[in-house]
C-alpha cells in the first residue's frame, strides 16, 4: 500500500513522530528515577503490567520500531540507487547539514544501541514475566536499573548513543512536520521545539545514567 | 504586377475578422483527425498553436531544437503583455491599441492584421488567467497594469519581470495537455534541415535529430513555421544563442518571400558590452523607464572624469545633468518608443558623452523614483518623509518590490549595486519586425505553409511597441492560425495521408546530407564563431542604428565576401552522427550569412527613414527619422532568385482607411 | 587569470566517461563562466580537437538550458544564479575548477556536460497543467479575484525554471523541489483547484517511474535553486498529497 515515495515520506515521518512521543514518556518515566525510587518502582510496574500497554502499546511500538528503520534502510537503498554515476566533486556541505545528509548512519548508530538497550532490559524482562513466570516484585526495577550503570563501558557507549539520538532528532523532529505537509508561520516555532528537545532529551538520559553511575 | 493576394476580407475594419470568420471554409471533427499538421518552433505563438491545433483534433507533430518546448526564447521576455481590457478605465479601447500599434510601428503595417491584433488582444489575457498564469493583482485580487513605451495608458499585464516565461510555461501546459492525449507528438532536439515542396504545396520537412545525427522526413497536409526572429545576425543581440533564421530562410529558398528584413528593432535599455569575450547582451526591462531616468554628463571633461574612475556619477548635481529625453521629447519623456530612446542614446554617445570605458553607455538613474516612493510610504506608515536614510530604505524597498529580480540579474553582471549607483545601459538589437510575408490568413507565398509570431512580418510595421510581441504571439497561435489554416485544410480532407517516399523528399534529403558533409569535410582553418562574429560586426556598423548608402553597399559586398570566405574555410570538428553543436552552428551562420546579405539590399532600396530603420539621408533637421510616405508606402516582400542580392521586390501597397498617416511625434 | 579545467568528457549515453585536465589562460574576471568556456572550446577546435558539449541558450538565467556541476555545487558556488549567469570574478587566479555534468539516473548523459532532461516534461505531462480548452471561450479574466497573497506565492513557485538543479544537488537525486513548484502554483489558484486531487497523484507517480530518489529534507534544493524556490511548497505538495491520497 505504501508504495509511492510520498506515502512512504509521509509513513516514515508518522512513525517518528510517534516515536518522538514515546521517547518523551520514556524519558518522563526515567528521570523519576533520579529523585524518587518510589515513584520510578511504581510506575515501571504499571508498565510492565498494565494489559493496555503491554498487549496493544507494546507491539505498536515495536511495529513502529521495525517500521521505521526497515523503511529507512530501504528509502536509502532506493536514494543510493537514484545515483549511480557518482561526483567526482561533491560539496554537500555547501548548501546542507551535515546531520540531515546523515540520518542513515546517526539512525544505524541508535538502532545498535536499541538492540544492546533491548538485551539489557527488554530480553531480561520478557523472560523474567513470560518465560519464567517469577512472581511479581514492584520493587526490583529501581536496583535492576542501577546495577546497569556499573559498567564505565555500558555508560560510555549509553552516552555516545544518546548523542548520535541527538543528532538524528536535531533533523528528524521538524523535517517530520515538513514531510507531513506542515510549513507555515508556526514552523520556526517547531524548529525552536527541535533543537530544545534534540539537546535536551539526550542530555537528561546521559545525566540519569550518570548519576546512577556515580551514586549507585 | 505584384504576385501578392493579402486577402484582406471586405467590409469595415472592425468587422473583418468577425465576418471572415463566419465565412471561411471548415473542416469538419472527423476529417481533423486524417489531417496532419508540422509545427516547426515552440515559442509562444509554436506552442500555443500546437496546442490549440491538436485541440481542435488535427495529429500536430511539434518540432525545437531546444532539449524541452519550455525553454524556446519568449522565455526571456520580461515586462509584459498588452491588452485593450481598460480594467483601469483610463480610457483605453481595442481602436485606441490599434491606433497606438499603427502609429507605433511608424504607418508600415498592414491596417487589418493590427486591427485583429487589437481585437483579439483581451481574449488573450482571460485565456492565459484561465490556464493558470499567475499575472501580478492588486489587494483587491483583481490584475493589475503597468504602463509601456509609446502609450498614454496602462494595459500591459504582467508577472514581475517574468511575463515571458508565464506565458510560456501556460502555453507549454496547454502543449502537455495534448501531448498526453497524443495529439502532439514532440520533436525535441530536432532541427528543421529543409522544407519539402510537392506539387506546389508545403507537404513536410527534412529534419535533424541533434543527438545522433540522424536525418528524417515528416509529411504533413500543412507546415507552421514559429521559429522566431533573426536578430542574431548581428551576432550580439538580447536572443538566446540558438535562436536562428534557418527555418524561415529554408522556407525563402522554396518560394516563400521574405518581407521587410530591414525593419530591427534596437532596444534601448540592455546592459553594454564589456568586452571582446561577450557571447550575448542582456536585456533590461522596458517597464524601468516607467521610474528610472535616462542621463549622461552636460559638460565633457565630467564625462572624462567619470570614465578616469574619479568621478562617481552620484556625485554630480542636477544642473550638471543632461536628461535629454525630458529636453527632446517633453510629452514622452523617459517613456518615448524604443526606437527613438536608442538614436537618441546613439546620438550622446556619438558626441561623445557616453559614460563607460568604451565610450557606449548612458545612464538610467532611480534615485529620484526611490526618494518619491520612499516619501510616499514614510508618510503612509506616518514616518519621518525629512530623514534622508528612512527615506531611502523605505523607496529601495518599493523598487525591489517592483523589478527585483531585474536589479539582481544587473549586479550579478555587472558586479555594481543599481539601488545605490545608477545603471548603465545602451541599447542592443533585440526584435526583428521583419520576416516571412504573409497574407491575412497567415500564410507564406507557399500555398500550405504558414508563419506566425516574430518569424512572420505582419503586424509591427517598422517599430514594435513593448509589450506586443507577446500579445502578437499568442493572437497568432491561440486565436488566428486555428481558424484560418481550417479554410486551406478544408481542401485536402480526401488527401489521406501523405507519402515520405516520393523524389520530392528524396532530392530534399539528399541537399540536406550534401550540406551537412560538405561542413564536415572542410576542415578549414576558422571555427563557426569567427564568421559569426565578423558578420555580426559589418551588420552593427553598417546596417546598425543608422544606415547610408556607402555603407549599406559595402556591407552588401563585404557580407559576399565573407560568404564564400566560409564556405572555403569553416572548420567544423567531430561528425555528422554525433551530438555536434558546431555543426548545428554551421548550418545556421550559413543562413544568416545570406540573410544579412538581403538585409542589407533591403535597407539600400528603403531610402526613407521608419520606424528602426533610419537612413541618414532622411531626417529632419533636429534628427529626426523622416518617412516618404510618397515612395515608401509598402511592405517589401523579396522572392528568392538564385542569390540574395538577385532577390526580386514586390511591394505589398498599404492602404489606410481608418487612420490618417500622420508624422509620428512624441514631442 | 589562468585556471585549471577539470572537465567530464564522455562521447555519449552508451560510453564510458573520464576527467580530463586542460589549462586555459587569460580569462577576464568580467566573463561569464560559459563565455570561458566559449573560449576554451574556441581553443580546442583550432588545436582540432573536439570542443566541450554543454547545453545552453538564453544565456540570462531563464530558460533553464545550461546546467552544469561546478566545483561540486549545480550552477557554481555563486547563490540564485545559473551558470550563465555565474561570473569568472568569483574565481581566483590559479583555481583549479571541476566540472561535471548534472548527475542523477533520470538525467542520462547525452556527451559531455549535456543532460537528458526529458523527464521533467513527462511529469508535467502527467498533470502539470490545467484542463481549459484554448479556444477563447472562457469568462473574464478578473471574474474571479484571486488573493494577493496567494496569486504571489504561486507565481514565486512559477518562476521554477526547469533546469534540474535541484536534482543535482540532492544526495538522493529527488525531484520534489521541481515537481512541487508546480503543483503548488495550480494548488494555490482556483483555477487548478479543480483537478487539483488528479494532478497531483498522477505527477508523483510519473515522477516515481521515471527513478528519482525520495525527499529527506535535507533543504540542498532550496539553497542551490537558482530561483530561490522554496521548500514550503514540497510540504504544501505533501499535503496535498496525504489529502488527495486519503480522498482516494
Amino acid at each position: 500500500m505504501i508504495k509511492t515515495s510520498i506515502a512512504r515520506k509521509i509513513a516514515m515521518a508518522l512513525s517518528g513522530l510517534f516515536l518522538i512521543l514515546f521517547l518523551g514518556q520514556h524519558f518522563t518515566i526515567n528521570i523519576t528515577s533520579v529523585f524518587s525510587e518510589k515513584i520510578f518502582n511504581m510506575l515501571s510496574h504499571f508498565m510492565g503490567n498494565n494489559p493496555l500497554v503491554q498487549f496493544v502499546l507494546q507491539p505498536i511500538l515495536i511495529f513502529g520500531v521495525v517500521f521505521h528503520f526497515v523503511m529507512g534502510f530501504v528509502l536509502d537503498i532506493k536514494n543510493r540507487k537514484s545515483r549511480s554515476e557518482k561526483y567526482i566533486s561533491f560539496k554537500g556541505s555547501a548548501n546542507a547539514s551535515w546531520v540531515s545528509r546523515n540520518m542513515i548512519f546517526s539512525g544505524i548508530v541508535v538502532l545498535s544501541f536499541l538492540g544492546l538497550h533491548f538485551y539489557d532490559f527488554w530480553v531480561p524482562e520478557m523472560n523474567y514475566k513470560y518465560v519464567e513466570f517469577l512472581p511479581q516484585n514492584p520493587d526490583r526495577y529501581f536496583s535492576e536499573l542501577v546495577h546497569k550503570f556499573h559498567s564505565p563501558i555500558r555508560v560510555l557507549i549509553y552516552c555516545l548513543s544518546f548523542i548520535f539520538l541527538g543528532l538524528h532528532l536535531f533533523h528528524g523532529f521538524s523535517s517530520s512536520f515538513q514531510s507531513v505537509g506542515f510549513n507555515n508561520k508556526y514552523t520556526k516555532g517547531i524548529r525552536w521545539l527541535t533543537v530544545s528537545f534534540s539537546i535536551v532529551i539526550p542530555i537528561g538520559f546521559i545525566f540519569i545514567a550518570m548519576f546512577h553511575h556515580l551514586n549507585g | 504586377m505584384s504576385k501578392l493576394q493579402s486577402k484582406v476580407p471586405e467590409g469595415p475594419l472592425a468587422e473583418k475578422w468577425t465576418n471572415h470568420k463566419s465565412k471561411i471554409n471548415l473542416v469538419s471533427p472527423a476529417n481533423k483527425r486524417s489531417i496532419d499538421i508540422i509545427v516547426v518552433g515552440t515559442g509562444l505563438a509554436g506552442a500555443s498553436a500546437s496546442a490549440t491545433l491538436a485541440e481542435l483534433g488535427y495529429n500536430v507533430k511539434t518540432f525545437c531544437f531546444q532539449d524541452s518546448p519550455r525553454r524556446a526564447h519568449s522565455i526571456a521576455a520580461q515586462g509584459g503583455i498588452n491588452a485593450a481590457k481598460n480594467y483601469q478605465g483610463d480610457g483605453d479601447s481595442t481602436y485606441r491599441l490599434f491606433y497606438d500599434t499603427i502609429k507605433g510601428g511608424d504607418y508600415r503595417s498592414r491596417e487589418a492584421n493590427v486591427y485583429r491584433l487589437a481585437e483579439v488582444s483581451t481574449n488573450i489575457i482571460d485565456q492565459c488567467v484561465a490556464q493558470g498564469v499567475p499575472f501580478a493583482r492588486d489587494y483587491g485580487g483583481l490584475l493589475d497594469n503597468r504602463s509601456f513605451g509609446g502609450v498614454l495608458v496602462s494595459r500591459t499585464f504582467y508577472a514581475k519581470g517574468q511575463t515571458g516565461q508565464q506565458l510560456l510555461l501556460g502555453a507549454y501546459s496547454a502543449m502537455n495537455r495534448q501531448i498526453a492525449r497524443g495529439k502532439i507528438k514532440m520533436y525535441n532536439r530536432h532541427e528543421m534541415m529543409d522544407l519539402v515542396v510537392v506539387n506546389g504545396k508545403a507537404r513536410g520537412i527534412i529534419s535533424r535529430n541533434l543527438v545522433n545525427g540522424e536525418i528524417e522526413r515528416h509529411s504533413a497536409h500543412a507546415v507552421v513555421i514559429a521559429s522566431g526572429g533573426y536578430g542574431n545576425v548581428f551576432f550580439l543581440s538580447t536572443n538566446a544563442m540558438g535562436s536562428n533564421v534557418s527555418a524561415s530562410w529554408k522556407i525563402h529558398k522554396r518560394g516563400a518571400h521574405f518581407c521587410n528584413p530591414c525593419y530591427t528593432q534596437i532596444h534601448p535599455t540592455c546592459i553594454p558590452v564589456s568586452g571582446e569575450h561577450q557571447s550575448k547582451l542582456t536585456l533590461m526591462s522596458e517597464s524601468l523607464r516607467n521610474d528610472g531616468r535616462i542621463w549622461v554628463p552636460k559638460r565633457l571633461e565630467d564625462v572624462k572624469a567619470i570614465r578616469s574612475g574619479e568621478l562617481k556619477p552620484t556625485d554630480l548635481n542636477e544642473n550638471e545633468r543632461d536628461y535629454y529625453l525630458e529636453r527632446r521629447y517633453p510629452a514622452f519623456g523617459n517613456l518615448v518608443p524604443r526606437d527613438v530612446a536608442s538614436r537618441a542614446a546613439k546620438e550622446r554617445c556619438d558626441a561623445g558623452f557616453g559614460v563607460n570605458k568604451t565610450g557606449e553607455a548612458v545612464y538610467l538613474d532611480f534615485a529620484d523614483a526611490i526618494t518619491r516612493y520612499g516619501k510616499e510610504q514614510a508618510l503612509v506608515k506616518g514616518q519621518d518623509e525629512n530623514d534622508p536614510l528612512l527615506v531611502k530604505k523605505l523607496g529601495q524597498e518599493v523598487v525591489r518590490a517592483k523589478y527585483g529580480n531585474l536589479f539582481q540579474m544587473y549586479e550579478k553582471i555587472v558586479d555594481q549595486n543599481p539601488y545605490e549607483t545608477p545603471m548603465m545601459i545602451y541599447p542592443a538589437v533585440h526584435y526583428t519586425m521583419g520576416g516571412v510575408w504573409v497574407d491575412y490568413n497567415l500564410m507564406t507565398s507557399i500555398p500550405g505553409c504558414y508563419a506566425i509570431g516574430e518569424a512572420n512580418f505582419s503586424d509591427h510595421g517598422a517599430n514594435r511597441l513593448g509589450a506586443s510581441a507577446l500579445m502578437q504571439g499568442l493572437a497568432d497561435g491561440y486565436f488566428v492560425l486555428p481558424y484560418t489554416i481550417g479554410d486551406y485544410l478544408s481542401d485536402d480532407i480526401r488527401t489521406g495521408p501523405i507519402s515520405t517516399d516520393t523524389p520530392e523528399f528524396e532530392s530534399a534529403e539528399k541537399e540536406v546530407i550534401n550540406r551537412i558533409d560538405s561542413f564536415i569535410n572542410n576542415k578549414g582553418k576558422n571555427s563557426v564563431d569567427f564568421y559569426h562574429k565578423k558578420l555580426g560586426k559589418i551588420m552593427w556598423d553598417k546596417c546598425g542604428m543608422s544606415r547610408n548608402t556607402k555603407g549599406l553597399k559595402e556591407a552588401m559586398i563585404e557580407i559576399k565576401e565573407l560568404r564564400e570566405d566560409f564556405y572555403k574555410n569553416v572548420s567544423v570538428p567531430g561528425s555528422s552522427k554525433e551530438f555536434n553543436e558546431q555543426l548545428a552552428k554551421a548550418g545556421r551562420v550559413a543562413d544568416f550569412l545570406e540573410l544579412g546579405e538581403l538585409f542589407a539590399k533591403d535597407a539600400l532600396e528603403r531610402t526613407e527613414s521608419c520606424g528602426g530603420h533610419f537612413r541618414e539621408e532622411s531626417q529632419t533637421p533636429e534628427g529626426e527619422a523622416l518617412r516618404d510616405d510618397k515612395n515608401f508606402s509598402f511592405s517589401s516582400a523579396w522572392e528568392y532568385n538564385g542569390e540574395p542580392s538577385k532577390a526580386k521586390l514586390h511591394k505589398e501597397q498599404l492602404k489606410f482607411e481608418a487612420i490618417e498617416v500622420k508624422t509620428r511625434s512624441y514631442k | 587569470m589562468d585556471l585549471t579545467l577539470k572537465i567530464w568528457r564522455q562521447a555519449s549515453v552508451d560510453e564510458d566517461g573520464k576527467m580530463v585536465d586542460y589549462s586555459i589562460s587569460d580569462v577576464s574576471p568580467d566573463m561569464s563562466f560559459l563565455e570561458m568556456m566559449d573560449m576554451h572550446n574556441e581553443q580546442l577546435i583550432n588545436k582540432g580537437e573536439d570542443p566541450v558539449a554543454f547545453d545552453h541558450d538564453c544565456r540570462e538565467g531563464i530558460c533553464g538550458m545550461c546546467s552544469m556541476f561546478i566545483n561540486g555545487e549545480a550552477h557554481g558556488p555563486d547563490r540564485l544564479v545559473t551558470t550563465c549567469q555565474l561570473h569568472m570574478r568569483k574565481f581566483k587566479d590559479g583555481d583549479t575548477i571541476v566540472i561535471e555534468p548534472f548527475r542523477a539516473n533520470a538525467f542520462p548523459v547525452i556527451k559531455d556536460l549535456a543532460v537528458d532532461r526529458s523527464a521533467f516534461d513527462r511529469i508535467q505531462q502527467a498533470g502539470g497543467f490545467v484542463s481549459v480548452n484554448t479556444s477563447g471561450n472562457t469568462q473574464d479574466a478578473n471574474a474571479i479575484p484571486i488573493d494577493k497573497h496567494n496569486a504571489d506565492k504561486a507565481f514565486d513557485a512559477a518562476t521554477c525554471i526547469g533546469c534540474g538543479a535541484c536534482v543535482a544537488s540532492c544526495k538522493n537525486a529527488s525531484a520534489m523541489l521541481f515537481v512541487s513548484a508546480k503543483v503548488s502554483q495550480y494548488a494555490l489558484l482556483p483555477q487548478g483547484k479543480v483537478e487539483a486531487t488528479d494532478r497531483v497523484l498522477n505527477m508523483v507517480k510519473q515522477m516515481d517511474e521515471e527513478g528519482f530518489g525520495n525527499c529527506t529534507n535535507t533543504g540542498a534544493c532550496e539553497v542551490e535553486c537558482p530561483k530561490g524556490i522554496s521548500l514550503e511548497n514540497i510540504a504544501r505538495m505533501n499535503s496535498e498529497y496525504l489529502y488527495a491520497s486519503l480522498k482516494g
